[in-house]
């Protein structure tokens, strides 16, 4: 029991509660736990449940100084004093509560017996009320039965009253025209006159009531066939002889009958202004808005009465039973469907009367408004096919539409290449003033861009058909079939295709005529087809495909198809300017050799005139090709071309045998250089397909002109002078037409062919010296 | 099966004027004229041996001048007819003569061939068809499967039917008709239609073709501007009475149907320079030869407006003999007009083409450079139309 004991107890109690935790804080609490139990059952916490002051004493005894355990017993003895004061105040506490609750009690006991007597008296009194009771009732039982007797008695007196009174009354709501008191009325007795009719009196009100009924019924029947009466009086008058037993089937028939000599006067209406259209000149849009004010407006009224009548009316009784919705309603059908075909024909007669393509919005927006307002139709009418016929309608007009502007478009297009035409006629009319008239590739531009402006219009003008406030824009048709196979394919392509072909048919034409077509005209034309085919024609169809948004649901021609279409348009054109062309020059030089007397020919001493028509011809060809088509490649010049010289062939016999499958012959005339030429040049094809390009033109017009030289020469006999003539003309044209073509070997060969050709039918071959040849040319 | 290459021979000489030997059946022989202005002409007599693919040629001399045109006696196989120009003081005229070949040329030809065309024999002059007072003439014709004694020559404007007395040696005009008009008018071309009973001619001229009534010497029909630019050439469709083919200056040949003169039944555009020549085949007549100077020769079936249009009809007879025929038949399609060859030989101007008038599948064709080439329909064709 040393003090000294005492910190080594504390110190490790506290290093334990820091261990403790620590264990605590990592999960490890079996030690803490077997503390914490340890501490609870400690028989020294005085403060325990297990506290043993034998042990406590004890301890403390052992474990304290004396010092400490002083301290600790006055401490002890403090804590006992407080805690005696406590425990005295809590015992006079309850002591007082305890006082008070018993005189409480107390208190009751006497209340209540005071109350008990109080109840007795109270229910003696009621026995005494009830006992009473009985008795009056006792006591009246007898009255009471006589007056629910007579009260019984009293009213059905009342109802025979009515029933005796019936007549007149109906008689007065006749005359007052209170139909509606008199029906209730007559409903009202018609059972009772019904069960009671085998007594004689009683039939006789029957009867009565029936003739007024019938006059009543007559009277409605007037009203309603009168048809001045407003809509509501309608209604009731149909309410009131439906009430009647009228038969409905009658009743909508007549209600239809006279709704649609109403209608009829409208469709008459519009059949005269249809008629008068063409006089008074009113626009589509003015007769589909009377056509929608007038017509479409009363038909949906009639609709909607005539559902509010027979079909949307609350069923009630027998009238339920006998199915007048299912039987008005199509009758209600079959009615509007007729009306609406006539209307619709009317329509249709004004559409097809709208062939001036000018105005677009005009028809479009007529169309927006008839299929606006057959919607209305749409909704009272749910199953009505009439605005499907309606969309039909917009539907077809739209295809007619669409037709009206390709012929429009290609009349535009003839009108056009008639002005083109003109213009190329004017400058030949007025030599001088050459300068007004524009030149071919203005010409050309000119007619590109009017096309190309007169399409793109028209696909604005088609383009309203599928604006996006149009109603009808967004049914299937618009937004599939129309864009790709109406506009696309049926405007657009068409067109494209269009134009291909009449150019073709210029080729065709003018084939056999010689120039029905001026060559300017089909220059131009291949150059319009070939740009086609470079630019033009994806242009249109990206603008159109971009503009109509068109899905190719359906196969739709590609452009490539059309460019291949186009630049055959355009090759057949150039050709044929090719081959007209070279026939205008053949012709003058067949003219030239057919008519001269080549025998007895002076000797020449120029170059003849045509030759040199010729080659101003050529080159005036070589302008106008020039302005619309690129030069094109040619062979390299040799550096003298126009300074060659003809090698005329000698009547020198050469023996040649140029293929061994030859048989044997004797000595051969034809030269030597001529066929050994032939052999390794290429076959000419006189007449064959150009190219897109000057000289490719050139050559062509070229080559057809000297072929045709060189069988005219082949038909002719020549004298010496004739054939010296040759000589200087070959010569001549040698000088100007190599510069034309691609290849100046051709023309050279050609010309060659020509001299040698008439060194051969020449009586007496002897040639002009070259030199003298070339001072003739150089002169003339 | 190969078809056989085709066989060429050469002239010495430039030729335009190409006939088969008309009245010959047996032998395939065609004649061919030559043109020359300084030398001798002659006139080739071309016989083919169709089993050794050979030519045996002989020459006879023609020295009245150079030719024009020739063409056979449909009767008598040693007579012909030419045209020739004879030059006489500074004046080129186109005379016609009657000639007979002389009867030596075959024999001697097979003895020594080479000997002959040193020493040509000379034609004998049977008579000339007189034209002093007419101008030159284009051609000469003979009356079709006639007995040779009837010829029409063209001469400028004029249409002159001669009678042929006394064994062809006195020739008189017995009808004549001439062509009135503006300008110089002048036959190029024209044929004596086979047709009802050898009375119809027909005749080119400028670009218009023309029918004739020989019985009346009067015109029958004018189909104005027929082509584009000149007819060169005409021949009738020896199955199909009204049927006319012709060719011309345009590149074109057109079918023509008399009847109906407003429209061509047909219009083929091959050639791609003027066609000179065109002949339709004798036996039959979808085969088509054209001769063109873009020194081409095409041959064309042209089986739609042939007088066998669905192939050839078999008897229902044989029919029934023979069902695998039948079958044979049924498997196969309808022949389309088409070109069947182009025949790149030639390597001048072809003026002249003509079928042999003894075997139906077999031709000539001559360029200007002399250059004549035997060709054959090819086989597959042949065998096509036969069977």
């Amino acid at each position: 029991m040393s003090s000294a004991t005492t910190p080594p107890d504390s110190d490790p109690t506290g290093r334990r509660r820091v261990h403790s935790m620590l264990k605590l804080y990592y999960g490890l609490n079996e030690e803490g736990t077997a503390a914490e139990q340890a501490e609870s059952l400690d028989p020294c916490d005085i403060n325990g449940p297990h506290f043993d002051p034998e042990v406590y004493l004890n301890k403390l005894r052992k474990e304290c100084s004396l010092g400490e355990l002083m301290d600790h017993e006055s401490c002890m003895v403090k804590q006992i004093r407080s805690l005696d004061s406590d425990m005295q105040t809590l015992v006079y506490e309850n002591y007082n509560k305890f006082i008070s609750a018993t005189d409480t009690i107390r208190k009751m006991k006497n209340d209540f017996k005071k109350m008990e007597d109080e109840m007795d008296c109270l229910s003696a009194n009621m026995a005494a009320i009830t006992e009473f009771s009985a008795r009056i009732s006792g006591t009246l039982q007898d009255q009471h039965a006589q007056i629910t007797k007579l009260s019984g008695v009293h009213t059905l007196l009342r109802k025979l009253q009515f029933l005796f009174e019936l007549p007149a009354r109906l008689n007065k709501c006749l005359e007052l025209q209170a139909y509606a008191q008199a029906v209730s009325a007559h409903r009202r007795a018609r059972c009772v006159l019904q069960q009671y009719s085998h007594m004689p009196s009683f039939r006789g009100i029957q009867d009565d009531c029936h003739v007024i009924m019938e006059q009543l019924a007559q009277q409605l029947r007037q009203k309603f066939r009168d048809g001045g009466s407003s809509a509501k009086d309608l209604s009731e008058c149909v309410e009131l002889l439906l009430q009647l037993d009228e038969p409905a089937e009658e009743l909508c028939d007549k209600f239809l009958s006279h709704a649609q000599s109403r209608l009829e006067a409208d469709l008459q209406g519009l059949e005269v202004e249809l008629k008068d259209s063409a006089v008074t000149d009113t626009d589509i849009l003015e007769f589909i808005d009377r056509g929608c004010n007038e017509f479409v407006s009363s038909l949906c009224l009639v609709i909607a009465s005539y559902q509010e009548l027979f079909i949307n009316r609350p069923q009630e009784g027998e009238l339920a039973s006998k199915n007048i919705p299912e039987m008005a309603n199509g009758k209600l059908h079959v009615f509007v469907d007729t009306l609406a075909a006539r209307y619709f024909s009317l329509v249709e007669q004004r559409i097809q009367e709208e062939k001036g393509v000018g105005d677009n919005s005009l028809l479009v927006r007529a169309l927006d408004r008839f299929h606006r307002r057959l919607q209305a139709i749409t909704k009272l009418l749910p199953g009505s096919a009439v605005p499907s016929h309606g969309t039909e309608i917009v539907v077809r007009a739209a295809r007619e539409r669409i037709k009206q502007y390709l012929s429009a478009l290609q009349t535009f297009y003839h009108d056009s290449l008639t002005d083109v035409r003109q213009a190329l006629a004017a400058p030949r009319l007025a030599v001088g003033g050459a300068n007004a008239t524009p030149s071919l590739p203005e010409l050309l531009t000119s007619l590109s861009n009017f096309i190309l402006n007169q399409l793109k219009s028209v696909l604005a003008s088609v383009h309203l058909f599928t604006a996006k406030d149009i109603t009808f824009s967004n049914k299937p048709y618009f937004k599939g079939e129309f864009c790709s196979q109406g506009v696309r394919e049926g405007l657009v392509v068409s067109f494209i295709k269009f134009i291909c072909q009449s150019s073709r048919q210029y080729c065709e034409s003018a084939g056999d005529r010689g120039g029905s077509t001026p060559p300017a005209l089909l220059l131009l034309l291949s150059r319009l087809c070939l740009d086609y085919e470079t630019s033009t024609i994806s242009y249109i169809l990206t603008l159109t495909d971009e503009q109509f948004l068109v899905q190719h649901h359906t196969p739709v021609t590609p452009v490539t198809a059309l460019c291949a279409e186009a630049r055959e348009a355009a090759q057949k054109l150039l050709n044929h300017y090719v081959k007209v062309q070279g026939l205008i020059i053949s012709q003058m030089l067949r003219k030239s050799v057919e008519t001269r007397d080549w025998v007895n020919t002076i000797e020449p001493r120029n170059v003849r005139a045509v030759m040199k028509r010729v080659v101003e011809d050529t080159t005036s060809i070589d302008v106008q090709v020039g302005l619309l088509y690129e030069e094109g490649v040619r062979k390299a010049h040799s550096s003298d071309s126009s300074k060659r010289t003809f090698s005329v062939y000698s009547s020198s016999r050469q023996q040649i045998r140029y293929a061994p499958s030859y048989t044997p012959s004797a000595p051969m005339d034809t030269n030597l250089l001529s066929n050994i030429h032939k052999l390794f040049s290429e076959r000419i094809d006189i007449f064959s397909p150009v190219e897109f390009n000057k000289v490719s033109v050139l050559t062509g017009i070229i080559k057809i002109s000297l072929k045709t030289f060189l069988e005219c020469v082949r038909l002719r006999t020549f004298g010496r002078y004739g054939l010296q003539q040759i000589q200087v003309d070959c010569h001549y044209l040698q000088m100007y037409l190599w510069r034309f073509v691609s290849d100046e070997n051709l023309v050279h060969f050609l010309l060659d062919e020509i001299v040698g050709s008439a060194a051969h039918r020449c009586l007496d071959p002897s040639p002009m010296e070259q030199s003298v040849i070339e001072v003739i040319c150089e002169r003339g | 099966m190969e078809d056989d290459a085709p066989v060429i021979y050469g002239l010495e000489f430039q030729a335009r004027a190409l006939t088969a030997q008309t009245a010959e059946t047996d032998a395939i022989r065609f004649l061919v004229g030559t043109q020359s202005l300084k030398f001798d002409n002659q006139i080739h007599i071309i016989d083919f041996d169709d089993e050794n693919n050979m030519i045996n040629k002989s020459v006879l001399l023609h020295d009245a001048g150079e030719i024009w045109h020739i063409s056979g006696s449909p009767a008598e196989k040693a007579v012909l007819t030419t045209c020739y120009s004879k030059t006489s003081e500074s004046r080129v005229l186109t005379c016609a003569a009657v000639w007979r070949m002389p009867p030596e040329w075959e024999s001697g030809s097979h003895e020594s061939p080479d000997d002959s065309s040193n020493n040509p024999q000379t034609l004998e002059l049977l008579c000339h068809l007189d034209n002093t007072t007419h101008g030159s003439v284009a051609c000469v014709l003979w009356e079709p499967m006639g007995d040779g004694k009837r010829v029409i020559s063209l001469a400028e404007n004029h249409v002159l039917l001669w009678d042929l007395q006394e064994s062809s040696t006195k020739a008189t005009i017995s009808s004549s008709a001439t062509l009135e008009g503006k300008g110089q008018l002048k036959f190029t071309a024209g044929k004596w239609s086979p047709h009802h009973n050898s009375t119809q001619l027909a005749t080119a001229n400028d670009t218009a073709i023309r029918g004739w009534d020989l019985r009346s010497m009067s015109q029958i029909y004018c189909i104005e501007s027929a082509h584009g630019q000149l007819v060169r050439d005409l021949d009738f469709n020896p199955n199909k009475q009204y049927y006319l083919a012709s060719c011309g200056d345009d590149c074109k040949v057109k079918f023509w149907d008399v009847r109906h003169i407003n429209e061509p039944v047909k219009c083929l555009e091959e050639h791609s320079h003027w066609v000179w020549s065109v002949r339709y085949n004798h036996s039959h007549d979808q085969l088509l030869l054209t001769g063109s100077s873009d020194s081409r020769v095409i041959l064309s079936n042209m089986v739609s407006i042939s007088s066998e249009p669905f192939g050839h009809l078999v008897d229902d007879d044989e029919l029934s003999d023979n069902e695998e025929s039948q079958q044979e038949d049924k498997g196969k399609e309808p022949l389309q007009d088409s070109i069947i060859a182009t025949y790149e030989e030639h390597e001048d101007s072809v003026y002249a083409v003509e079928w042999s008038a003894a075997d139906p599948w077999l031709f000539a064709s001559l360029s200007y450079d002399g250059r004549l080439v035997i060709n054959r329909v090819p086989r597959a064709l042949k065998y096509r139309i036969l069977l």
